[in-house]
């Protein structure tokens, strides 16, 4: 009787009627589901094709600027005057530049990010850490010409209170502020990274008797060791790339100084300035623009690769 | 019969003996608002094996770490009553809790070696409090002490996290031997294992207990009745009965306790 009643398609609760004795056989293509299917495909086949393009355009114009420089040049000159007479194609100045606001900037923003990890992983009460976690992100989320800005405005007049004779576009401002920018990112994926080290491993410490600092130093930060190196990592990479605030703090003056109270140019700023120039399309100077930029894509790629191999060591060990 | 019926008899019966590694009186122990042990009372014999047994949930595990104070790092978690550990008060506020630790060590339900070398997985609570003497012979006693020593002297140097279950369990016994603690309190500590596992960790406790007092807490009656001298029997937070485990096994004073080592619930 309840059979009959399930066999009867009036009584079926499917919309596809009773099941009971229907063919197993494909009845057709699901069309939606292939429509969806090839959406999602092209939307991620599109970034890859952006990126690939990018790349090939960089390589290529970048070939065409050592037809007319020798990479000996460009690579192991220590002037930079590609937009004016007479031009020389060094690119250390800009590299230097580079490197000083990047490793100003890791003095500052390591320890600092480092301590705060620490203290949100190991110490804070739960709700220090529901607070300063979201104010952290936060910070992250400020646009970088803020940044820029805040360094002109702020930061550099309240250097030149301690040292009278620094330069209204200087490279220490730029290193504070990208410092700064950079901060949050390894204090929240350092955090992460601590976090992740199991609970287990800290109650096994502390029953040897060890103290809060003995666990977290000695065990916590060593076994979270690679996600913090990761986060450093691209940390470093971010600020290499970073480019309004450090245009805006520390100017346009290729220059290999030591003092950190002279303009400078970093890579980045240089883009910017030939990108915002009236530089006709064409010449060398134009292609300048290519060859750093395929300089700086080289440097960051290699330290994001890097960070990425620490980070996949990392995931071995506890999965 | 009667005259063991109620169990705190039985307790005052057994204080009577002297040589007590620690001692429990009125314990009681809050997560907040919730009391997981109640009036809790029984001594823990210096060189004997005490099993805790009970159904999850009955307050075991909670008893056994507020023994070294490791549930101070458990927020809301509050111990009342006092727990005699020599002359003190584990939790009276002049006890240094890491010192306490140093002499009543713990091994874990999960074997949770540090990801370090075997070497400095045994070296690192010596060294961290300012041990002396040469690490390597402690390394070498400390590892033969928990019959692993070998199955792995020719590999000290290489990562514990290499070993299986069972070996990372015995490096973590050891690791705690390492520090000479007077109580080794365990949870559970086989009950991530296999058979064979475990009765290699049972044969050990049996060596270990001429130098230790060990506490056991077990899911496993079977185990408790092999291994244990005393069994304390724990149902919803309350000691319904602490005895001689062969007592307990044959001769249980309370009708929850028959029923439970019989496996008739839990």
């Amino acid at each position: 009787m309840t059979e009959e009643l399930q066999n009867d398609p009036a009584n079926s609760r499917w919309e596809s009627g009773p099941t009971v004795g229907r063919s197993i056989k494909k009845s057709g293509v699901r069309w939606g589901e292939f429509a969806i299917k090839s959406w999602l495909a092209s939307c991620s086949f599109i970034s890859i094709v952006t990126t690939v393009a990018i790349v090939f355009l960089l390589v290529r114009e970048t070939l065409k600027f050592f037809e007319s420089v020798s990479p000996g040049d460009f690579f192991f000159g220590t002037t930079w005057t590609p937009l004016f007479q007479p031009s020389a194609f060094g690119v250390l100045p800009l590299v230097w530049g580079t490197m000083i606001v990047t490793i100003g900037a890791a003095i500052i923003a390591i320890p600092t990010g480092l301590a705060s990890a620490i203290y949100l992983s190991e110490y804070a009460p739960d709700k220090v850490r529901r607070t300063i976690k979201p104010v952290l992100e936060l910070l992250a989320g400020i646009p970088t010409v803020v940044y820029g800005y805040f360094a002109l405005t702020f930061v550099t007049p309240a250097l030149r209170n301690i040292f009278p004779d620094i330069q209204v576009f200087n490279a220490l401002s730029a290193s504070i502020v990208v410092g700064i920018m950079v901060l949050p990112m390894i204090a929240t994926m350092s955090d992460n990274a601590l976090r992740a080290v199991p609970i287990s491993l800290r109650q096994g410490a502390y029953a040897l008797g060890a103290t809060s600092y003995e666990v977290t130093t000695r065990v916590v930060v060593p076994a979270g060791l690679s996600g913090v190196m990761a986060s450093f990592l691209l940390a470093i990479s971010r600020a290499i790339g970073e480019t309004m605030a450090v245009s805006l703090a520390a100017g346009q003056t290729p220059n290999m100084s030591l003092s950190m109270f002279e303009s400078i140019q970093t890579m980045t700023s240089y883009i910017v300035q030939v990108s915002l120039g009236d530089t006709p399309s064409g010449g060398v100077a134009y292609q300048t623009l290519f060859a750093v930029a395929t300089l700086l894509f080289a440097i960051t790629l290699v330290i994001n690769i890097i960070s990425q191999l620490i980070l996949n060591r990392f995931r071995e060990v506890y999965d | 019969m009667s005259q063991v019926s109620d169990p705190s008899l039985v307790v005052q019966k057994l204080q009577m003996h002297k040589k007590s590694a620690l001692e429990l009186r009125n314990v009681n122990i809050f997560y907040t608002d919730n009391k997981a042990v109640n009036d809790v009372s029984f001594n823990i014999r210096r060189n004997k094996i005490t099993a805790i047994i009970g159904p999850s949930g009955c307050g075991k595990s909670t008893l056994l770490r507020s023994l070294n104070r490791m549930n101070d790092f458990v927020e809301g978690a509050r111990v009342e009553g006092e727990l005699i550990f020599g002359e003190e008060n584990l939790y009276s506020n002049d006890v240094d809790a890491v010192e306490v630790r140093r002499r009543i060590g713990m091994v874990f339900q999960k074997p949770n070696p540090f990801p370090k070398s075997i070497y400095n997985n045994i070296a690192w609570g010596p060294l961290i409090n300012g041990y002396q003497d040469s690490t390597d012979e402690l390394v070498e006693r400390s590892l033969k002490q928990a019959a692993l020593w070998d199955e792995v002297k020719d590999r000290l140097h290489e990562s514990a996290l290499n070993l299986s279950g069972g070996q990372q369990q015995r490096l973590c016994i050891a690791r705690a031997l390492a520090m000479e603690p007077e109580v080794l309190l365990m949870d559970e500590p086989c009950s991530a294992l296999d058979p064979i596992s475990t009765s290699r960790i049972e044969d050990l406790l049996f060596e270990l207990k001429s130098r230790y007092t060990i506490v056991i807490v077990t899911h496993n009656m079977q185990q408790a009745a092999r291994i244990s001298d005393y069994t304390a029997f724990m149902e919803m937070g309350d000691l319904i009965e602490f005895n001689v485990t062969k007592k307990i096994f044959t001769r249980p004073a309370m009708k929850r306790t028959e029923e439970y080592v019989t496996g008739r619930f839990g």
